[in-house]
């Protein structure tokens, strides 16, 4: 086997175990740059995978060269690398941005911060990969636990409970898709998850079956942040520390809403997941709840940074909405969301990192007047968040409107009032930062509030460009998404 | 009744299970929200042993004139499960430690009194 | 001349205007000379399309393709070479003005101030070139968000609670009506293309029609139908050129150009005809004409006043829109020019009056004429041509529009139409009386403006004649007050325009 043939493991293993290097490699700048060096790298892959998966079709990588029944198997189709290469790149970029900036831990923590990080990464990775069900489970727990660590690793105590809490309620997930596992095991007698797909219709009028459902959603849901299960969401993002509140806020839900398209769509199959059993009914409710109450949520808020998470678990309904609609154009808006979502909230919690640095804190108040002093970061911001409103010419435009189409298309009126809702709730939220930070003077004139340094604008400016160029451009993004879809529902016809 | 007592390792299940839930949800003390979900966890290993389990079947061992074992792959999973249960609940611990720490208590009535009163922010539910 | 090169310049030219500007921030001269400067060469490039011949086979310029099988994309048809002509003509007169009445006021940020100024306008340019619906969305939003900077150019509390209104109505009414509308559309027929005739056939079914409609005439917020012309009073906490070309030329008449396209080439009149919701939007059309215009003459405030006037003549375009026939659109069409030169006069003067003596309400004008004869003369002109007085501009599209009312037998808007000029009578005409006729009150001997023998104590400062708003600003006043009555006299130039609009 050549080096190229490896790559899908490579793109795991190698985080991983530079993840304990970083540890060695001690406090002083060689852990960050490591790490930084090894998410390009993991980006580099991905783009090479992506292009292979393009050209020739999915890639089926067995470790150790055994067969699948047996072996450990990585299953690479359009979705994983598209989903793959999102991830990759947004953790580059963020990671890039939180390269120089003074750390928000303290200084003899950074090569454990590094660590954690890479853990994470490695985790992610892992759960995008796996043709495994039960692979699928460890990577989700690697990945968990370091998000835990990493968020407690914030300054304010309170980011202490907010990983605990996120902890209990992470494993309880995370042990509800073991159960679901466990169940799915019993029925099929195997693991892989493209053996599952071809033995579960069979035995789809099993109760164990649907209990193995059901396991699965509750604990996808747990991890996604659905409503009303996303409590543990808007205290790890508003207390963890800011780099990484970007991270995961880019990364941790994609992959969970990842999970949701591979499990429902992927195991169970469209027919049994969203018309045999009442999931459809149940994303579109939820979702609609989701995005009417955590948008409610955020238009009330003071604090900026959860604000901008309840506005993740409001996006995230969208999602879920897109997927309820059990059509292959519900897939497709669902999949374009969530690329345009990762791409507008990473900038726009990119762009808080230098305030919560500078300014000291990160309510209303401390957005006043940073339309002076922070031009190009505030700017940046601004352009995020029109992407976010969905105003045209951005990636939230584009997401809008294939959400639209595809509520429009089964003549569901109150999803498209629901969803137009939603988007002028987050016209209200958006307005309401920008006119702290361009109306108001300076609460503490003599504070010196610098603009960012550029290793963090140019990352930033290349998240907001990528906002306004996948809104003109959308061979890509639609291009895959749509083909990607077809992939994924071709197999269950 | 051979239904009802076939499904005992499953009613022990669900028995651990909901009681290690109740504990997670019912408890203040962080501590003991991590026994509950420990116990949680500890159900769910049952559960996978108890199903590799075949009738009639000889430990997974190759010995002479048996044809029928259990299987056992579901024992090895779940050994990946329980590392992974131990290194959740010494996590758990730790920041438990460092609540302890901070906090000087692991009550959440306590804790939730001490982020009320301070100044800098509000909004902590 | 290849016509998509010059659609696609009408689009670049602002923008490189505005690129320009932006560098140019800290030397006030340049950048106001490049601002004029290429004001006068968008000027050339907008005449250029107007001589053009549009059969060309290369009317068609593709800027992106977002969605698969729709495009962003520039095709010129006679209306939008109109607007197009209107707006290219008044931006480099209001950059004049803008300029002069800028450095009297020694506004802040006028670096951020011509940079937005020159988007809004690119983004007119690509309105009124859009080929088809989803290209017009595009622009209509970016002229939302371009203007916004210009609302709220004061920064203090009374414009960020204009800026509210303003994009809270426009954006919501967008986002909200015409985009699902869009969409619908476009899984309905395919197509979102601007074509003669329309793309929407009467096969759609009556009901569906009639909500696309409404979705689409409400979503245009920009049109200031009622109950959503709100904003178009808040805006006037902008600076005066800003109220003169954006809320007078160029975010109004994107709202009515929107409506008019919509129903020419989206729905075409024979379409529109057959539904019984274009009459109740006629009406209520037809309502916020008088209801305005009743506002209007409550309204002390100079520029709240002329606003809501605003609201009453955008009222017009859009009942002549939906009468359904082809003289009521005629009619409109020539409204929005007509409408476009009297009232941007109108703003100039009333922004004169404050550089000048610094009123803002209409009982302070007392006596203004002695003073400022020439701006309240162009004030007088630009009013009768708004009234449809001869030998005025107005005159012209009052008619057809009174004719468009007949042939669709809608009598009662003919009354609407004939009340409503009326009431323009009484608003807008008392403003050039009084400073003619009525000789200066009390209040205004305020120390800048103080009549010696009146206020001995105060500051002396002798009245002269022709003590007025700054040089330029007197250029551009008497420019467009000469337009509105050239028009009268050679209409042919926008009937040769207006005629070739296919119905």
């Amino acid at each position: 086997m050549t080096l190229a043939q490896q790559l899908p493991m490579i793109v795991v293993i190698l985080p991983l175990l530079a993840s304990p290097l970083c540890v060695i490699a001690g406090n002083g700048g060689r852990a960050k740059l490591l790490m930084l060096l090894v998410v390009w790298i993991c980006t580099a892959i991905s783009v090479q995978l992506l292009s292979q998966v393009v050209d020739s079709g999915p890639i089926d990588y067995q470790f150790g060269g055994w067969e699948p029944p047996w072996g450990i198997a990585y299953h690479l189709d359009l979705l994983s690398v598209f989903v793959l290469l999102l991830v990759c790149g947004i953790s580059a970029l963020v990671l890039s941005g939180g390269h120089k900036i003074p750390q928000e831990v303290t200084e003899d923590k950074v090569s454990y911060f590094c660590a954690l990080i890479l853990l994470a990464l490695s985790g992610f990775f892992g759960i995008i990969l796996t043709a495994d069900a039960f692979n699928l489970f460890v990577f989700l727990e690697i990945s968990s636990l370091a998000s835990y660590a990493l968020i407690s690793m914030g300054k304010d105590r309170r980011a202490l409970r907010a990983a605990f809490q996120y902890l209990i309620m992470g494993s309880i997930g995370a042990s509800f898709i073991l159960v679901g596992i466990g169940f799915l095991y019993m029925m099929t007698g195997t693991l892989n998850m493209q053996d599952m797909s071809e033995r579960l219709p069979a035995l789809t009028d099993t109760s164990t079956v649907r209990a193995g459902f059901a396991f699965f959603i509750v604990g996808i849901g747990l991890k996604l942040a659905l409503f009303p299960l996303h409590f543990w969401l808007p205290n790890a993002y508003t207390f963890a520390p800011a780099i990484i509140s970007a991270l995961l806020a880019g990364t941790a839900t994609k992959v969970a809403v990842y999970m949701l398209l591979r499990v429902t769509l992927g195991i169970f199959g469209i027919n049994f997941a969203l018309e045999q059993m009442p999931l459809d009914r149940l994303l579109l409710i939820l979702g609609g709840s989701g995005v009417l109450f955590a948008s409610m949520m955020a238009v009330m808020e003071d604090n900026v940074k959860r604000l901008l998470a309840y506005s993740s678990v409001a996006q995230l309904g969208y999602m879920a909405m897109a997927l309820g609609l059990a059509s292959a154009a519900g897939v497709t808006a669902a999949m374009l969301h969530l690329f345009n979502h990762a791409l507008m909230k990473s900038a726009l919690f990119l762009a808080i990192v230098p305030v919560v640095i500078h300014v000291g804190g990160f309510h209303l108040h401390h957005l006043r007047g940073l339309g002076r002093t922070m031009p190009w970061t505030m700017a940046a911001f601004s352009l995020a968040g029109l992407s976010l409103i969905g105003v045209p010419l951005t990636a939230g435009f584009v997401s809008k409107w294939y959400l639209l189409s595809s509520a429009l298309e089964q003549h569901l009126w109150a999803l498209v009032v629901l969803i137009l809702i939603g988007s002028l709730m987050a016209l209200i939220y958006m307005w309401k930062m920008l006119e702290e930070i361009y109306f108001k003077q300076p609460e503490n004139p003599n504070a010196a509030a610098a603009e960012a340094p550029i290793q963090l604008l140019i990352p930033l400016w290349i998240l907001v460009a990528a906002n306004i160029y996948f809104g003109i451009d959308t061979d890509l993004t639609v291009g895959l998404a749509e083909q990607a879809t077809q992939a994924l529902l071709g197999a269950h016809p | 009744m051979s239904e009802t007592l076939g499904l005992f390792n499953y009613w022990m299940v669900v028995v651990l299970m909901m009681s290690g839930l109740y504990v997670v949800i019912a408890q203040h003390n962080l501590v003991k929200k991590l026994v509950g979900l420990s116990l949680f966890q500890t159900s769910i290993f049952v559960f996978y042993i108890s199903m590799g389990k075949v009738d009639d079947g000889f430990v997974p061992i190759v010995t002479e004139g048996v044809s029928q074992y259990s299987n056992p792959l579901p024992h090895v999973l779940i050994l990946t499960a329980i590392v992974v249960g131990v290194a959740t609940l010494s996590v758990g611990l730790a920041l438990a430690v460092r609540i302890r720490e901070s906090y000087g208590s692991v009550e959440e009535r306590d804790l939730d009194t001490a982020d009320g009163v301070e100044p800098t922010e509000v909004g902590d539910a | 001349m290849n016509i998509s090169l010059l659609m696609g310049l009408m689009i670049a030219v602002p923008l490189i205007a505005a690129v320009l500007v932006a560098f140019c921030g800290r030397n006030p001269n340049l950048r106001e000379t490049i601002s004029l400067a290429v004001g006068a060469v968008l000027l050339l490039v907008v005449l250029a399309l107007g001589a053009a011949d549009l059969s060309d086979s290369d009317n068609y310029l593709v800027l992106a393709e977002p969605f698969p099988g729709l495009e962003l994309a520039l095709s010129a048809e006679p209306l939008g070479v109109l607007f197009a002509l209107v707006a290219g003509f008044l931006w480099p007169v209001t950059t004049l003005y803008a300029i002069g009445y800028m450095r009297a006021e020694k506004a802040k940020n006028q670096t951020r101030f011509y940079c937005a100024f020159a988007i809004a306008i690119s983004a007119t340019m690509g309105i009124a070139m859009s080929a088809n619906m989803l290209t017009l969305f595009v622009f209509y939003e970016l002229l939302t968000l371009s203007t916004y900077p210009l609302v709220t150019h004061q920064g203090h509390d009374d414009a960020k609670r204009a800026g509210r209104v303003y994009l809270g109505i426009l954006l919501a009414t967008s986002m909200l009506f015409m985009l699902p509308a869009m969409i619908w559309t476009w899984q309905l027929t395919g197509t979102l293309d601007f074509q003669p005739g329309g793309i929407l056939t009467t096969e759609l079914g009556v009901g569906t029609l009639s909500l696309l409609l409404l979705l689409y005439i409400f979503g245009t917020g920009k049109a200031a139908l009622m109950p959503f012309h709100r904003w178009l009073p808040a805006a006037m906490v902008a600076p005066t050129p800003v109220s003169a070309l954006l809320h007078a030329v160029a975010v109004v008449k994107a709202g009515v150009f929107t409506v008019l396209k919509i129903v020419i080439y989206l729905f075409g009149l024979e379409t529109i005809k057959t539904l019984e919701v274009t009459h109740f939007l006629a009406y209520l059309a037809g309502f916020t004409i008088l209801a305005a215009s009743i506002v209007a003459m409550t309204r002390d405030n100079l520029k709240k006043r002329l606003a809501y006037s605003t609201v009453s003549q955008l009222g017009y375009v859009v009942m002549g829109a939906l009468l359904g026939v082809a003289t009521g659109v005629l009619g409109s069409s020539m409204h929005i020019v007509m409408h476009a030169f009297a009232k941007i006069t109108l703003f100039f003067c009333a922004g004169a009056i404050l550089v000048a003596v610094h009123k803002t309400d209409v009982s302070q004008l007392n006596g203004l004429g002695r003073r400022m004869p020439l701006t309240m003369a162009a004030f007088l002109i630009a009013s009768l041509s708004i009234i449809g007085l001869p030998p005025m501009g107005g005159t012209w599209s009052k008619w057809l529009l009174l004719q468009g009312t007949l042939d669709s037998g809608l009598m009662v808007l003919t009354a609407v139409l004939l009340i409503s000029s009326l009431l323009n009578l009484i608003y807008l005409l008392s403003i050039p009386v009084r400073a003619f006729f009525l000789a200066p009150t009390k209040p205004l001997t305020v120390p800048h403006t103080a009549p010696p023998t009146a206020a001995p104590a105060t500051q002396q400062e002798p009245v002269v004649l022709g003590d007025e708003a700054p040089r330029n600003c007197l250029i551009a006043i008497s420019i467009t007050a000469l337009a509105c009555l050239i028009l009268f006299f050679v209409p042919d130039l926008l009937f040769e325009h207006v005629g070739a609009i296919p119905l």
